[in-house]
């Protein structure tokens, strides 16, 4: 174990414990953290940007290819800065017009197709109560048909439509269980790596003292 | 103040000390927890088992650094299976905090099974807007990345010779913290077809049952439960299997708290109807 790695750890060791004391209450040691996080995260992710982005899609082939056209792309990226400026930030208008029109183009019959009409096709099963998978499938098709009754507002919300609307709101509120409990675990899990990282810094100091 | 308005009112505090000892218990004391086998992960082990040795998977590794926790263990597990199977690997990182993290994982696991960059995998690296990323690829992989991670153009790389898009790979793994995911169900999976599985963090696990119930894709790891229950069944690693039992305790800590807040609540409203 070398004293860089030692050394390292104990700032990331500090680091944690900086975040942690927001818990008892905000003080400097927390907003020191944060910032710091938040400074270090918009620096790599610019850097990389440059390096995986600029240089190898536009510099590179402008330069060493002589594929001018690179260019235009890059213009209209430069066009979007202009929003800084009331006088200009017209001309930002084009280059967003050109990306949402390709974005929509490219993302609105995927998205109909994979998040509507699959989605949709899975709820369209074969109910019948004469096995398991039966009474699942209609579950699943009760479940869909109330949890939509519950968002119609055009009807008001009483007799058989009241009740499908309540057995809906159960429906949901079942699935937000199940999110919290999911959301609990991934949270836990964060915490119990944070202390896990503490024994284990702590066993690798314990190494490095005693000479192992 | 009696005290069931005591309970309701405890400062919020207690309860971060009291999960937080509830975790540094099973840390220190380690104890093991047992862990089933869902099949929606087995479903993915099962389908990595069938690869024969040459066959392709394509790994996304799309998570930043700070949901290592969760989702790390399931690369790895998944990694090192390809590995000792001798299954090649295409490597991306679509997350812009990601791709050294991800690079120091494939060093380390390359150097453990002796594999080597460009014959054994291939580490992509790193392409900003991941919806554009994921469309070239299907095209072909040379278009968003013409050179490898390490700068080496794909032609000359053996292991891509012959290999030009998502029809060359078996599977497509997507380990993911974020929204990239979706964007590999709509546009790998919508528009290319690719059999597709995904690993994600616990937040976002309830979202993505719809689509393993639809056939969008076919196997789903969901936070440390899923990591820990792959690594049982692939037997390559026990990270995830260690921090369950912490797991268990801080989630009995906060079931209790859960029933001691209901009935303060349920009791203090009995007493004010009187």
């Amino acid at each position: 174990m070398d004293l860089g790695t030692i050394i390292w750890n104990t700032v990331a060791l500090f680091l944690t414990f900086c975040i942690f004391s927001f818990l008892y209450k905000d003080n400097p040691f927390y907003k020191f953290a944060e910032h710091l996080v938040v400074g270090v995260s918009a620096g790599y992710f610019a850097i990389i940007l440059y390096f995986n982005g600029f240089i190898p899609k536009v510099w590179e082939p402008v330069t060493k290819r002589g594929e001018w056209w690179y260019i235009l792309p890059a213009i209209l990226g430069i066009m979007t800065w202009t929003r800084f400026s009331k006088k200009w930030s017209f001309i930002s208008r084009f280059s967003i017009a050109f990306y949402m029109g390709i974005a929509v183009g490219v993302a609105i019959p995927l998205e109909m197709q994979q998040r509507v009409i699959k989605q949709l096709h899975a709820t369209m099963l074969p109910v019948h109560f004469m096995n398991i998978q039966g009474l699942w499938n209609l579950l699943i098709v009760l479940g869909v048909l109330c949890g939509l009754v519950y968002f119609f507002f055009s009807v008001e919300h009483k007799g058989a439509v009241g009740g499908a609307a309540r057995l809906g709101i159960w429906i949901l509120m079942i699935g937000f269980g199940a999110g919290f409990g999911l959301t609990v675990m991934g949270r836990i899990s964060l915490l119990a790596d944070r202390i896990q990282f503490m024994r284990e810094w702590y066993l690798m100091l314990a190494q490095f003292v005693s000479g192992g | 103040m009696d005290f069931y308005e005591r309970l309701m009112n405890l400062d919020r505090r207690w309860v971060y000390l009291v999960v937080g000892i509830a975790v540094i218990i099973p840390v220190l004391n380690p104890f093991r927890v047992p862990v089933f086998v869902t099949q929606e992960v087995k479903a993915i082990y099962d389908s990595i088992e069938s690869l024969e040795p040459g066959d392709i998977l394509f790994l996304a590794i799309d998570y930043d650094p700070q949901a290592m926790a969760e989702v790390h263990p399931m690369a790895r597990a998944i990694m090192r299976q390809c590995f000792a199977k001798d299954v090649k690997l295409i490597i991306s990182a679509l997350s812009q905090n990601g791709p050294g993290m991800a690079e120091q994982l494939i060093s380390e696991l390359g150097k453990e099974f002796d594999k080597k960059s460009g014959i054994d995998y291939c580490y992509l690296g790193y392409k900003p807007y991941f919806a554009i990323v994921i469309l070239g690829m299907g095209q072909n992989f040379r278009i968003p990345f013409p050179t490898d991670y390490y700068g080496v153009p794909l032609d000359s790389l053996p292991m891509m010779r012959g290999v030009r898009n998502y029809d060359d790979v078996k599977l497509v793994i997507d380990i993911s913290s974020g929204n990239i995911t979706d964007y590999w169900i709509i546009y790998g999976n919508g528009r290319y077809n690719v059999k597709l599985a995904i690993g994600v963090t616990g937040v976002m696990t309830a979202n993505y049952y719809p689509y393993l119930a639809s056939g969008q894709i076919f196997g789903l790891m969901g936070g440390l439960k899923g990591a820990s229950e792959y690594e049982v069944l692939s037997k390559q690693g026990d990270r995830a299997i260690k921090m369950m039992s912490i797991q268990t305790t801080a989630h009995i800590v906060i079931i209790l708290f859960i029933v001691a807040g209901n009935i303060g609540y349920f009791m203090s409203r009995k007493k004010k109807k009187k």
